[in-house]
């Protein structure tokens, strides 16, 4: 279960900083809990909405609506797999689909996730789709601290479906947006052409 | 912090107007940041990822029109990388392909950092921003617009809806140099442009200044020392080309780079990139 | 002699074929983790949670030197959710720690020394509240003029009550006044690398009912950190309970106590699970990072190219506490010439103390700097000798039995022309592509800078050595405990070790020696912890697969011995019959056998053991000691493109041959090798903390650039397998040998490129570009 810590109410305090303080952990309680929905109410109301993660529907209740998409993953929705190596969107750790397409989770607010699917590397895991790449990084010694290893499954996923045969410097153009530190990306990229050959001797 | 998730331009306009001190997301790679490391905690934010008319395009013969939701992907990949190839190479190289898929060119110019990888072309073009606000759209050029480091014109309560340039016959070229092959911030880049029918060359800079720069005397010089018949020219007038486009940088010395480096950056790719343009179209 | 090489690189697949064939010593099994890791499943120290759990967060100095005046928390404490605040005047037991020496405050107390230096942490129910209370804080600085220039440390008033000199080591190896026909001489210098590892500090501390505490946390040494914790916290080492949380890569920036001690206060004080996680800004303060050096060379040689002296001062920038600082300046004097034969030697190494960031381990460990010296110097050598440098340091080459400059004669494997050998002649990569290549291919990149036809390439060679484990009489050592039992699915055998895993591998290695050595196909591993194992020692230095890889054989052996002791009783015979064969136990008189499930059916056996490398030796006032246990040797070959006008460089191939005893695993020493070249690739053009008056200016994957999968070149490689006659298995370790000669041998390849002398690493355009030859 995610923690759900939340500051309370902060009540009379001087102005400077404090001023985004207060908006940024008192909830608003000025009206009832509504659901977030994409309609033509500009505002959400905050602290509640709804996320489709890895075909489920999930609850977030009662968040600082300034959290990343990443954070509330891992701590709201109890789905640590994406990670938090730099949350500036410069080493690809926290990969995801978004809408099918890959980006990083970490700028992503998760309240502008509403309405849009979020695949995680759980959810490509548990839809078996990804079953011969995991194979072929753990084969070929692709993976080693694995920190940036969800990255890469979701990153190299997204590479093979979109483009099944891209030649060495196209793979490594999709994924130079991952960053490794142990391994120096060799054995890595023998697991993605490990897994092209097998779906394209597959596909007959 | 409130957020609004507006699927309308007008819905976005309003939202943006009914809170004071509202702040836009678009691909959110710029402000996500800022927020994940409290150097921006805006009370309101409206997203603007779901006003779908953002993301539209139009080339038109004589100009191109891109929604300002386009994103760095969409010019690499789609029609625009054709018609704009300069474009699609800047866009090539914004961070990553995760980047890619999310920042747009609206954000680009509302960040108006001095790095930008767009804004060289852009300038270079002459490009027009429409923006939306509550009295109603207007337009301004993008170098009117972008005023100072990651400063512009926009009033609170405009969104940007679309940037349009002008087509040119004749090729063009951006050039960017970074320390890294991947995800990296320009130590110094440029945009370079021939325009076949007036006899012009455009040059756009970035990273060696506050804001985007054009090389006018470069510029000038070039359109005097090209033979628009054979369209070649000379080895001293491209080195001088190369020479004027430094003298036009006003850069300077950070972590990053020195301002001296920079200088002789834009230098070598401002002259590589006319070479580039004149080689093609020959 | 020698017992063959092997390719890797494109000829792993060929020679072993990992995970389909055996799962001992020298296959490929895949890693226990593996799977668990690339499905997100593996809980890395940042992925713990606990209910009623806060969040922790850390105050650090915007200063670089300042007296504290005072610190005011009441308003950080006056906040709703903001459940403690912990300052040094909260340290319970002693207020300072440190590896070598404890001399660097828990949290600063009267004065800070270095930007980013910890004054406060808070726990609190949410970390934006924490991020609050850090704000609320107010500490009241009273500035000072800061001590950043590291040749002025010694003349400086001290900056610390210890003084500003850690450590000088001299050495003084035959005669001091030699001199050879052919002299060339250097200055260098060595920006500061940081690990980048890219899961950042974190950790859950739990206070425990008995008055202590429980901290999962990923870090290099579970118990030096719990020693430390318990000293800092007044408390009995028994109390303080460390359990290995998933490790994200450490490459010595995890050796040095963190936020340990700052996590295990808030539990004790808020009386609840606290975690913290460092942002990736914060990670950059958070950690010490690689010496920045300045050194000086002075080579000599005869015309015909041998080594006469070598004369080199190295100044070591530690920053501003000790850490590791005093065995990395003996790492960098005591290999400062490099894997040749010297015979007379004049090395100084300097090791000193400034209001910089605090450095300390990082792969390769001070040999990386000397390096980059002794490297450049050697080319600058061969061109005064008009000799071919690859020729020049092969006839150089130390060998089996021949003495270092500390004295220390070489009685191990000592393959120097090998590795040299097998690094020159891999293949070369094509030539450099023309008008029309793909942009990712020439320097630049994607920026689409580069002209084609004005490329130029360089090749570059360079050697280097280290010691393996501890030195300097330091009694190194590692724990294993050993359990076999019958289970319902046959023979368990469970592994206990405190052995930190970083992502070396060293959890397949265990699965394979216990294999091996036992004969059992199901080998499982204890969660590593404190409360279960003797030490391990670090996960560094390249010593585990030595040091608990000795302690598991050991421990494999005792049970193999009480294996027969049951069984001589079992058959009522002498135990000299019974003989140990691949899972069962055979009577040499009868050739009955019995299986290891029969023989445990009576009773599982357990054993605990400690393995101790021989002893070294201190070096005396003259730096001449038996100091080191073992050498590792490597060879790298950087071919590089590069942009001369833009001094953009593209690292197109690196080929090395390492000596490694053994390869246990060619896979994972495939990607120790890989990784350690993506590293010393990462020094030579790329990486670089950016310091100034003591001021970090780039702490952020931004501006910290590590190489991309674009930046990363083709490896090749050699394995060369002499087996190293004192180590567990004869293999020696892998991990730092590559990081330390490749980075040498791109600036190398850089300096043929372009013809400048170049020396500095990290190369920066500007170097190139702006010289008066470009």
């Amino acid at each position: 279960m995610p923690p759900e810590g939340r500051a309370e109410d902060r009540g009379g305090h001087p102005p400077d900083a404090s001023e985004e303080l207060e908006t940024a952990v008192s909830p608003d309680m000025s009206g009832t809990a509504q659901q977030a929905s994409v309609s033509s109410a500009p505002y959400v109301p905050a602290g509640r909405y709804e996320l489709e993660v890895n075909g489920t529907r999930h609850t977030v209740d009662d968040a600082w609506l300034g959290e990343s998409l990443l954070f509330v993953l891992r701590e709201r929705l109890g789905l640590p797999g994406s990670k938090n190596a730099c949350e500036q969107g410069e080493c690809g750790s926290c990969s995801v689909l978004l809408d099918g397409v890959v980006v990083c989770a970490c700028l992503v607010l998760a309240v502008d996730a509403v309405g849009s699917s979020v695949e995680t590397v759980e959810g490509l895991t548990a839809a078996g789709e990804v079953a011969d790449l995991q194979a072929a990084l753990v084969e070929s010694g692709g993976v080693q601290c694995g920190f940036c290893t969800p990255g890469f499954v979701v990153a190299a996923h997204d590479l093979l479906r979109r483009r099944p045969d891209a030649g060495d410097l196209e793979i490594r153009e999709a994924l130079s947006g991952n960053l490794c530190r142990c391994t120096g990306y060799g054995r890595i990229l023998e697991a993605v052409r490990t897994v092209q050959r097998g779906r394209a001797g597959a596909r007959g | 912090m409130r957020v609004a998730l507006p699927t309308t331009l007008e819905d976005a306009v309003e939202a943006l107007a009914s809170e004071p001190g509202a702040q836009l997301l678009a691909g959110g790679t710029d402000f996500c940041v800022e927020v994940n490391f409290a150097q921006r905690r805006p009370p309101a934010v409206v997203a603007l990822r779901r006003v779908e008319a953002l993301r539209a395009f139009d080339v038109a013969a004589d100009r191109v029109t891109i929604g300002a939701g386009t994103t760095y992907t969409d010019m690499e990949r789609s029609e625009l990388a054709r018609v704009l190839p300069a474009l699609a190479a800047a866009a090539r190289t914004v961070g990553s392909p995760q980047i890619r898929n999310a920042g747009t060119l609206g954000g680009n110019v509302a960040t108006a950092s001095p790095a930008g990888d767009t804004l060289p072309l852009l300038v270079a073009l002459d490009a027009v921003v429409r923006l939306a606000g509550t009295a109603g759209e207007r337009t301004v050029p993008l170098a009117e617009l972008v005023t100072g480091v990651k400063r512009t014109g926009i009033a609170p309560d405009e969104v940007i809806v679309e940037v349009s340039l002008a087509r040119h016959d004749g090729s063009q070229h951006f050039l960017k140099v970074g320390t890294r092959n991947a995800m990296v911030i320009a130590i110094a880049s440029a945009a370079v442009v021939l325009d076949l029918e007036d006899h012009r060359v455009r040059v756009g800079l970035g990273s060696v200044g506050p804001v985007p720069l054009r090389a006018s005397a470069a510029e000038a010089h070039a359109a005097a020392a090209i033979d628009w018949d054979t369209l070649r020219a000379g080895e001293d007038e491209l080195e001088r080309f190369g020479e004027l486009a430094a003298q036009a940088a006003s850069p300077i010395t950070d972590h990053r780079s020195t301002a001296d480096y920079r200088r002789r950056a834009v230098q070598v790719i401002a002259r590589r990139g006319l070479e580039r343009c004149l080689r093609d179209a020959a | 002699m020698p017992a063959g090489s092997s390719t890797t690189g494109a000829g792993v697949a060929e020679r072993v074929r990992p995970g389909a064939t055996g799962a001992g010593l020298g296959d490929s099994p895949p890693r226990p983790d593996g799977v668990q890791k690339t499905k997100g499943e593996f809980a890395f120290s940042s992925d713990l949670w606990m209910d009623s759990m806060l969040w922790g967060r850390t105050l650090r100095s915007p200063h670089v030197a300042a007296r504290i005046r005072g610190i005011d928390v009441t308003r950080a404490l006056a906040i709703p959710g903001v459940r403690a605040v912990v300052t040094a005047a909260d340290v319970p037991g002693r207020a300072t720690f440190g590896l070598e020496a404890p001399d660097q405050p828990v949290f600063a107390s009267d004065v800070v020394r270095y930007h980013g230096e910890p004054v406060a942490a808070v726990a609190a129910d949410h970390p934006e509240t924490a991020r609050a209370a850090l704000d609320a804080i107010l500490v009241d600085y009273e500035g000072l003029e800061p001590l950043v220039d590291p040749e002025k440390a010694l003349d400086a008033p001290p900056i610390h009550p210890d003084g500003n000199l850690f450590r000088h080591v001299r050495i003084r190896h035959g005669d001091p006044d030699a001199t050879g026909d052919v002299v060339v001489e250097g200055n260098y210098e060595i920006g500061m690398q940081d690990q980048a590892f890219m899961g950042p500090e974190s950790g859950l501390a739990v206070p425990a009912d008995d008055g202590g505490v429980d901290l999962y946390v990923a870090t290099q040494w579970l118990h030096v950190d719990r020693d430390q914790i318990a000293a800092s916290l007044g408390l009995s080492p028994d109390l303080v309970r460390l359990f290995l949380a998933g490790v994200g890569g450490a490459f010595g920036g995890r050796e040095d106590v963190s936020l340990q001690i700052h996590l295990c206060m808030l539990a004790l004080r808020t009386g609840r699970p606290v975690k913290m996680v460092y942002a990736r800004d914060e990670s950059f303060f958070g950690h010490v990072h690689r010496h920045p050096a300045r050194m000086w060379y002075r080579h000599h040689a005869t015309r015909d190219g041998d080594l006469v002296k070598v004369e080199a001062r190295v100044i070591l920038d530690g920053g501003a506490y000790l850490s590791s600082s005093n065995a990395v300046i003996s790492n960098a004097a005591c290999f400062a010439p490099g894997p040749y034969r010297v015979p007379n030697a004049v090395v100084d190494g300097y090791a000193v103390r400034t209001n910089n960031p605090p450095c300390g381990a990082m792969r390769g460990f001070g040999a990386v700097q000397a390096c980059f010296g002794h490297e450049a110097q050697m080319d600058k050598l061969a061109v005064a000798l008009g000799v071919d440098p690859v020729e020049l340091r092969a006839r150089n080459a130390l060998e089996r039995f021949d003495r270092l400059i500390t004295g220390q004669v070489l009685t191990g494997a000592v393959p120097v022309r090998e590795v040299i050998r097998a690094a020159a002649s891999l293949p070369l990569p094509p030539d450099p592509p023309g008008q029309g290549a793909d942009v990712l291919s020439l320097p630049g990149g994607a920026g689409g800078t580069a002209d084609p036809d004005h490329v130029r390439r360089g090749t570059g060679f360079a050697v280097s050595f280290k010691n393996i484990a501890y030195s300097e009489g330091f009694d190194d050592y590692a724990t294993a405990r050993l359990r076999l039992e019958a289970g319902p699915s046959g023979v368990l055998a469970t592994v206990v070790v405190a052995t930190a895993e970083v992502g070396q591998g060293f959890v397949t290695l265990a699965q394979q020696i216990t294999r091996d050595e036992l004969g059992v196909k199901d080998v499982v591993l204890a969660p590593a912890s404190t409360a279960d194992v003797g030490s391990a020692g670090s996960s560094s230095a390249s010593r585990q697969t030595w040091m608990s890889g000795g302690a598991l054989q050991l421990a494999c052996g005792v049970l193999k011995g009480e294996v027969m002791v049951r069984a001589a009783e079992l058959w009522e015979c002498p135990v000299a019959s019974c003989v140990y064969d691949d899972g069962e136990v055979m009577r040499s008189d009868t050739l009955e056998r019995l299986a290891l499930d029969e023989i445990l059916a009576h009773g599982a056996l357990e054993t605990e053991q400690e393995y101790h490398h021989r002893p070294t030796k201190a070096l005396d006032a003259q730096g001449q000691g038996d100091a080191h246990v073992s050498f590792m040797f490597a060879a790298h070959r950087a071919v590089v493109d590069v942009d001369p006008e833009l001094g953009l460089v593209r690292v197109v191939q690196v080929a090395t041959g390492q000596d490694v005893g053994r390869a246990l695993h060619p896979v994972q020493v495939t990607g120790q090798i890989e990784g350690g070249i993506a590293q010393g690739v990462g020094l030579a053009v790329m990486e670089e903390i950016v310091v100034s008056e003591g001021r970090v200016r780039n702490p952020s994957f931004t501006d910290y650039l590590l190489p991309t999968t674009l930046d990363m070149p083709e490896v090749v490689a050699t394995l060369v397998e002499q087996p190293e006659p004192d180590a567990p298995y004869g293999a020696k370790g892998v991990g730092e040998p590559p990081a330390i000669s490749s980075g040498p041998a791109v600036l190398a390849a850089i300096r043929a490129a372009t013809g400048l002398p170049l020396e500095r690493a990290p190369v920066r355009p500007e170097d190139i570009a702006l010289s008066s030859r470009a």
